[in-house]
């Protein structure tokens, strides 16, 4: 028997003790029934995640599509008013939409500049003391509930920046902007830290010994090197930046107004959803899982840019 | 012999140095910042009054003791529910998968939970659960055990990934079934997986508050664990936003941020020591 690869060898061999099994001492006995039924078991377990997204998938678009057709995907999506409680209720997201996207750009915008340079910083300059003092800090800063962020941004924030700006009311998208920067600064350090860590040592080497300073070598060498792995970081910053609830509801003033200036007391995507879902029936309720709905294929969209990102950067390591 | 760097590349070397400093200077402040407001706004709020009593409208008084209780009540259920899912989806995978596609449909399902944002697991947890159990601690566990699952399968599957081939080897040579050498060789050794999974999980939900808000309630009733698992209650992340939010109470919302604050820096010690020590004992 010549033995071609290993896979094949260990098919054979497998087979072969099956078969050796199946000839010896339990064939067709109470222990291979046991063995049908334990494998049978972890298989349903292993499906119960793929379950769970169907579930989620199914349950969304079925409570989500109603209220949709209801009201006409075009007057929906693109309606600039939203004023679920009149007597003539009017049911467009336009601004949460737009809410949404200002204020994650926004956090992109001031979150992903400190972030990176923080991470080049980490796993590049710093001493093994530092950095490893340094990631505690950022765990830390990951860990941090949102209400807590929430809280403090309330606080803090807010009146800060009424304050600062002299304007009536600080709760509006600047707030929420500055909260999500801070809140999605740990997963972009995170991930861009691991990046910048696994480029090989030899591309710097190389770098270094054509004459370039070390700062030039980690800039134009080694941050393109991971910069699939710093895209996946920024993607994952939007995921958590167009998903968080509670510390939005906390300093964005929850108005539904358009984002027409830094200062507008606004509403995002998911806390249409939770502000008012406690009081809604009927049709208001069926149109805040339409926002649901849409605020999931967001996210989808962005866990595909994400698998993307990531692709790319299994493959150069391989 | 080294040349003197032209102008524009001496520039580009302190501006980016700056920049980078900077950002760390930010980063470490806002840590600091953070830790510091919270606890000093936060300890001299918490009184023994305060860990111990449940809130009266009586006299007026707050007290967090509920939602303490509620806390442990919905990290236990919640646990000893999404434990045995995770890892056997974790050993379904590393141990018996042999169809490579399922396992690949597997992961990226567990991706995609992992993706997705709490409030939307607090909708699809209220039409799945709260709608037909009623709003009850349960059902916010239950909502908790859907996003935790991907979180103890990963860790659980890393741990198995670094049981090496040969004691599984070894075991079927001695003449074990599939199944004998799951339970003796492989389940032992995901044992650091599952408790570092555990660690993560009890800090996400710690921090969790929306998924929870709409799935669990928010009452501040003081019971045992099953009565207290059938009946609505506030989390001490839920409890925060509540009094924060709608009452205005930021004395006792701030003496909750300072206790989470405390625990989320135990875990993340705890999650740190667990790892280092398994990785030494590995080595």
């Amino acid at each position: 028997m010549v033995i071609t690869n290993k896979k094949s060898y260990i098919k054979q061999t497998t087979d072969y003790n099956t078969k050796l099994q199946k000839k010896l001492w339990y064939k067709g006995s109470k222990a291979q029934r046991l063995e049908h039924i334990v494998h049978g078991i972890f298989l349903l377990l292993g499906l119960i995640t793929v379950g769970c997204v169907l579930l989620i998938t199914i349950y969304l678009f079925i409570s989500g599509i109603p209220a949709i057709l209801k009201i006409g995907i075009v007057d929906f999506l693109f309606g600039k008013e939203w004023a679920s409680t009149a007597a003539e209720p009017k049911y467009g997201i336009l601004p949460f939409i737009l809410t949404s996207i200002y204020g994650t750009a926004g956090a992109v915008a001031i979150g992903v500049p400190v972030g990176f340079m923080t991470s080049v910083y980490l796993s590049k300059y710093a001493s093994p003391k530092v950095k490893s003092a340094m990631q505690s800090a950022v765990g830390l800063l990951a860990g941090i509930p949102s209400v807590v962020y929430g809280l403090v941004g309330m606080l803090v924030l807010v009146p800060g920046i009424r304050k600062i700006f002299n304007v009536p009311d600080g709760a509006g998208l600047l707030a929420a902007i500055i909260v999500l920067a801070i809140m999605i600064l740990p997963s972009i350090i995170k991930m861009s830290v691991t990046a910048l860590d696994a480029v090989p040592k030899e591309y710097e080497h190389a770098s270094l010994a054509l004459g370039a300073t070390p700062t030039e070598t980690y800039f134009r060498v080694s941050v393109p090197a991971a910069k699939s792995g710093i895209a996946a970081a920024v993607v994952l910053g939007v995921g958590r930046a167009i998903g968080e609830a509670m510390a939005v509801m906390m300093v964005a003033g929850n108005v539904p107004n358009m984002p027409d200036s830094l200062f507008q007391s606004v509403r995002f995507l998911t806390t249409a959803v939770s502000s008012e879902m406690a009081y809604s029936n009927g049709l208001q309720r069926q149109a805040l899982f339409s926002i649901a709905l849409v605020l999931f294929l967001f996210i989808m969209l962005i866990n595909a840019a994400l698998n993307f990102f990531l692709k790319g950067e299994g493959s150069k390591s391989n | 012999m080294k040349q003197p760097l032209s102008k524009k590349r001496k520039i580009y070397e302190v501006l980016m140095k700056a920049l980078m400093l900077l950002a760390v200077g930010l980063t470490a402040a806002l840590v600091l910042f953070l830790l510091v407001y919270v606890i000093v706004k936060g300890v001299p709020n918490i009184t023994w009054e305060l860990l111990s009593t449940k809130p009266s409208y009586l006299t007026g008084r707050i007290g967090i003791l509920p939602d303490i209780l509620n806390t442990l009540y919905i990290v236990i259920a919640t646990l000893v529910i999404v434990l045995p899912l995770g890892v056997g989806a974790a050993i379904y995978l590393t141990e018996y998968a042999s169809n490579q596609r399922i396992v690949s449909i597997i992961e990226y399902a567990a991706e995609i939970l992992s993706g997705i944002p709490s409030i939307i697991y607090g909708l699809v947890g209220m039409l799945l659960f709260s709608n037909n159990m009623g709003t009850c601690l349960m059902a916010g566990a239950l909502t908790l055990v859907i996003m935790n699952l991907p979180t103890i399968m990963r860790t659980t599957q890393e741990s198995l990934k670094t049981v090496p081939r040969s004691y599984r080897e070894g075991a079927f040579g001695l003449g074990a079934g599939k199944w004998r050498v799951v339970r003796t060789v492989v389940l032992p050794g995901c044992v650091d997986g599952v408790i570092t999974g555990c660690i993560l999980s009890v800090g996400r939900i710690l921090g969790e508050s929306a998924a929870l808000l709409f799935t669990a309630g928010f009452a501040h009733a003081v019971n045992g664990i099953i009565e207290g698992l059938a009946s609505p209650g506030a989390t001490l992340t839920v409890a925060l936003y509540v009094y924060a939010k709608e009452q205005g109470e930021f004395g006792v919302a701030f003496a909750i941020a300072a206790i989470l604050m405390v625990l989320t820096i135990l875990i993340n010690f705890a999650t740190t020591t667990v790892q280092k020590k398994f990785a030494k004992k590995r080595s």
